[in-house]
């Protein structure tokens, strides 16, 4: 597709798994995600997805395998230090700080970049008034950016259903990431919402962040991604570009249980 | 030897008191996610409804002592279910889709209030339980074990049985169980699940009242101050156990019973002095915070890792 | 500057108005707003239900105790011990949280509570074989507070106005109520701030945002902790006896009881709070004297009334006022049920 697939690795996963029990969630999942790269994932619903978010993001310990990014090992790290690292994501059903404005929940973003400790905020000295105001600045910019200013002052639970998720998007970039992880950012937008979504992905994209996408719209991803991967029962049963991956009789074996001919078989 | 023997027989006897409180918190953590701080309280109140009673009848009466404490018991037990019945419905019920943080602060509330009630009826000082029942004793390989002992520990398997039946082979049980793992799952299934809910409190509270009395009747006294710590040690029990897990609370209260006996007669040894019986109390809390921070599903529960 | 000037004239007016007592009294209400300003920085910021506060309230009482009275002969100066007592009491916190703050809600809730026993158990048994605290009698003849040679336990005169030793120390703690209450405001309105508000919102999504929650709640637990140590140390100053039932359950819930009341993670609400919470039980004694006028006995021992009165605060405040009298913004937010859930709800909030 695009030269960016061929870019220096951002983030590797090697033979990742995680078992629940007896039941093998995810099953030796290997991924390589370049560097600027918008890389989907899909999956019928209970494929993994998420499980391997949670994994990559350090809410789960994965059963065995690697998580690498920019050679770094992220596995059996704690999800701030995987976001410390430069991986940073949003939440499939939204989890802003319902309760805190929206340029307080970016702010919030900001933290693991800054670092006014107590002695800092009792006495607001010259350092800590200074990161306090660029914190500020940077929070209003993000919101300007993924097209939510207009509501800076509202609290997070006001916001309209397609502004939270920008919303979660906003603050996640806070964190100034490498790697931006999206679970279903599209869910339950309107057309209109969509389309801005896609312009702000690619816009992120232009600014030299990775993306990491799992959606349930199959042609949402297939029209935006560089590259797709298809999980199956937790296993990777396809991954390449989005024509080659549409036309994996495997992909349609899974998608269709080889019967029904939906949306996959149509191109974007 | 014997010391060993004795102390583990007076740990069972104190586990099996522990264990019949430590089901009402798990009951009700099992349903509802929540600490019920008030059910060591229901406790309190039954045995002091029941010495109340018993003190009524106590040389008024020409009945063997055993039946005059039944029937304290027999008054103490609806007494307590109306109690656990109303706290629910008063002070937890409206708070159910509230911050996590209410209902916790109301049970601390009705804590208090139940607990201050008791003082200004009972008074400050400790209520006797009087000496009418037998106090015979048995020798068991240089071990004493009394009628009294043996009595609260086969009531209390006894109840515990009936519990464990009640729950795994009626509809009411069928019905808590369903309720307990998916609330609005069993309201689809025609499950009512606010009956349900007062149900357990009713029940767990009746068990409460007879544990209450089993106390009182163990150590000779009540108080009004007693439900506290026995609550804060039946839970210590639940989650020993696992909370949420009736044979977890069972189990919990039997070791926790035990862990405190064997401790009290044992600290002195092990501390070279420093430390006596008096810091009985001080192990549970120990075990508490070793279990929580060790394994804090507890011995029989299922290890369940936060959604995201 | 009305207020500094009502502030500054207030003992002198309620020495004259009500009495000595009251002036003690009002020093009171200044220590309970140091310690209920500090469980608000560990319940109203971060979230985390504290049930035994008052033992950093002990530990700081029992150090000043300690090293400044005949118990060991030691008698070291104020300005050594105030801020020792809130270093000694944040250690406590940080020991105390360290392994617990991974626990739930309302699991940390009991903890906390055990822990508080566990102090209290250990200072009423810690006389033998080794005398430390003296057990339950307490420590008696404790140094009274001397700042800069001037013994505040001692009446003065300055410029011909008697300063007896209850304005004198009024005059103390209102200072150190007041900077406390400014570390409260920096605190809350500061990076660290934002992260424990982030934290009680959502703790996952906290950590997913690269908050260190647990280095952040451990920093609310040392911080609320170290305020009960500086409140202890006062307070043993102050009272010149201290002795284990200071420090029971029954404090820790009456300070959490204030902030209840008067509205968590509000500074104002707080302070309204500790007031109303400790004078009102003064208050409730003229209840006695009505019984006594017109029953000719006690029928109901006023400080009996007191923790009933404030059980049932408390139930009834959560059931109707669930956000306190004056509530902070973002908790009138929370506590406010106008919007119905959009999904099934969970019986309890599964948020927190």
């Amino acid at each position: 597709m695009t030269s960016r697939s061929d870019g220096p690795i951002l983030l590797e996963t090697r033979g990742l798994s995680k078992q629940f029990g007896g039941l093998a969630a995810l099953h030796a999942v290997s991924l390589n995600i370049h560097h600027g790269e918008i890389f989907g994932l899909i999956g019928p619903n209970g494929a993994g997805k998420t499980t391997l978010f949670n994994c990559l993001t350090g809410l789960y310990t994965p059963s065995a395998g690697e998580v690498r990014l920019d050679g770094q090992r992220l596995n059996g790290l704690k999800p701030h230090t995987v976001a410390k690292q430069g991986l940073a994501r949003t939440f499939q059903n939204i989890r802003l700080f319902s309760h805190m404005s929206a340029l307080e929940n970016v702010m919030v973003g900001c933290h693991v970049r800054t670092k006014a400790n107590v002695l800092g905020a009792i006495f607001r000295n010259r350092g800590t008034r200074d990161e306090e105001a660029a914190i500020r600045s940077k929070a209003h910019e993000l919101l300007k950016l993924v097209g939510v200013d207009k509501h800076a002052h509202s609290l997070a639970k006001h916001l309209p259903y397609g502004d939270q998720r920008r919303l979660e998007i906003a603050r996640a970039l806070a964190t100034e990431p490498k790697l931006l992880a999206l679970d279903e950012p599209a869910a339950g937008m309107n057309p209109a919402e969509r389309v801005a979504l896609i312009a702000l992905i690619q816009a992120l994209r232009a600014t030299g962040i990775a993306i990491l996408l799992i959606e349930h719209d199959v042609k949402l991803v297939m029209g935006l991604c560089d590259r797709v991967a298809v999980l199956d029962y937790g296993e990777k049963i396809a991954e390449g570009a989005p024509e080659a991956v549409q036309r994996d009789p495997k992909v349609i074996e899974a998608y269709l249980g080889g019967s029904i001919g939906g949306a996959i078989g149509q191109p974007a | 030897m014997d010391i060993f023997l004795q102390q583990l027989i007076n740990g069972l006897v104190l586990g099996s008191v522990y264990a019949l409180v430590a089901l009402g918190y798990t009951m009700v953590y099992g349903i509802l996610e929540l600490i019920n701080f008030a059910h060591g309280e229901v406790t309190m109140i039954g045995a002091m409804v029941a010495l109340s009673v018993i003190g009524a009848l106590v040389g008024h009466v020409a009945l063997p002592g055993v039946v005059i404490v039944a029937m304290g018991v027999l008054v103490a037990v609806p007494v307590c279910m109306l109690l656990g019945f109303t706290i629910e419905r008063v002070a937890y019920r409206p708070l159910r889709h509230a911050p996590r943080l209410a209902p916790l602060i109301t049970a601390i509330g009705v804590s208090i209030l139940l607990q201050n009630l008791a003082m200004i009826i009972w008074g400050r000082e400790y209520v006797k339980f009087p000496p009418i029942l037998s106090s015979a004793t048995h020798q068991v390989a240089g071990a004493t074990i009394s009628d009294l002992q043996i009595f609260i520990l086969v009531l209390s398997l006894l109840i515990m049985a009936g519990l464990v039946a009640l729950v795994q082979k009626t509809k009411l049980g069928r019905a808590m169980r369903a309720t307990a793992q998916a609330p609005q799952v069993a309201a689809l299934m025609g499950v009512n699940v606010n009956s349900v809910i007062s149900l357990t409190f009713i029940i767990g509270s009746a068990i409460a009242a007879i544990a209450g009395v089993m106390v009182a009747a163990y150590y000779g006294l009540a108080h009004y101050y007693m439900g506290f710590m026995l609550g804060l040690k039946a839970f210590t029990a639940a989650v020993l156990g696992g909370i949420g897990n009736l044979a977890g609370a069972m189990l919990g209260g039997l070791l926790l019973g035990v862990i405190e006996s064997l401790g009290a007669g044992y600290i002195g040894d092990i501390t070279g002095g420093f430390m006596g019986s008096n810091y009985q109390d001080v192990f549970a809390f120990f075990v508490l915070i070793l279990v929580l921070v060790l394994r804090p599903s507890g011995l029989l529960g299922e290890q369940v890792g936060e959604r995201a | 500057m009305l207020l500094g000037v009502l502030l500054a004239a207030l003992p002198f007016l309620v020495d004259a108005g009500l009495g000595r007592t009251w002036v003690r009294i009002l020093d009171f209400t200044l220590l309970y707003m140091m310690l209920a300003l500090g469980l608000n920085i560990v319940v109203g910021y971060a979230g985390l239900l504290d049930l035994g506060y008052i033992a950093f309230y002990a530990v700081g009482a029992y150090l000043y105790a300690l090293l400044a009275s005949p118990q060991f002969g030691l008698h070291l100066p104020f300005w050594l011990l105030l801020p020792l007592g809130a270093l000694v009491a944040g250690l406590f916190g940080m020991l105390l949280g360290a392994p617990t703050l991974r626990l739930r809600g309302d699991y940390l809730a009991i903890v906390t509570l055990g822990f508080g026993e566990i102090v209290r158990i250990f200072m009423n048994n810690l006389n033998a074989p080794v005398n430390i605290t003296n057990g339950p009698q307490g420590i008696s003849l404790i140094d009274p507070i001397s700042i800069a040679g001037v013994s505040l336990g001692q009446t003065h005169t300055f410029a011909g106005i008697e300063f007896s030793s209850a304005h004198s120390y009024y005059y103390l703690f209102l200072a150190l109520t007041l900077l406390v209450m400014f570390v409260s405001m920096r605190l809350q309105d500061s990076r660290i701030g934002r992260a424990w508000a982030a934290i009680r919102e959502d703790e996952t999504a906290a950590e997913a945002m690269g908050i260190n929650t647990r280095n952040v709640k451990l920093l609310a637990f040392a911080m609320g902790a170290s305020f009960g140590g500086v409140s202890g140390g006062l307070f043993a100053g102050f009272q010149g006896f201290i002795s284990p039932e200071s420090f029971n359950l029954l404090e820790s819930i009456m300070i959490l009881c204030m902030i209840v009341l008067g509205g968590m993670g509000n500074i104002a609400g707080v302070l309204l709070g500790a007031f109303l919470l400790t004078v009102l039980p003064e208050a409730l004694r003229s209840i006695g004297d009505f019984q006594r006028w017109y029953f000719n006995r006690i029928i109901v021992d006023p400080a009996d009334l007191r923790m009933l009165l404030f059980g049932l605060a408390l139930v009834l405040m959560m059931l109707f006022r669930p956000q306190g009298m004056i509530p902070s913004a973002q908790r009138r937010r929370e506590f406010k049920h106008d919007d119905a859930p959009q999904e099934p709800a969970p019986l309890y909030d599964q948020q927190k």
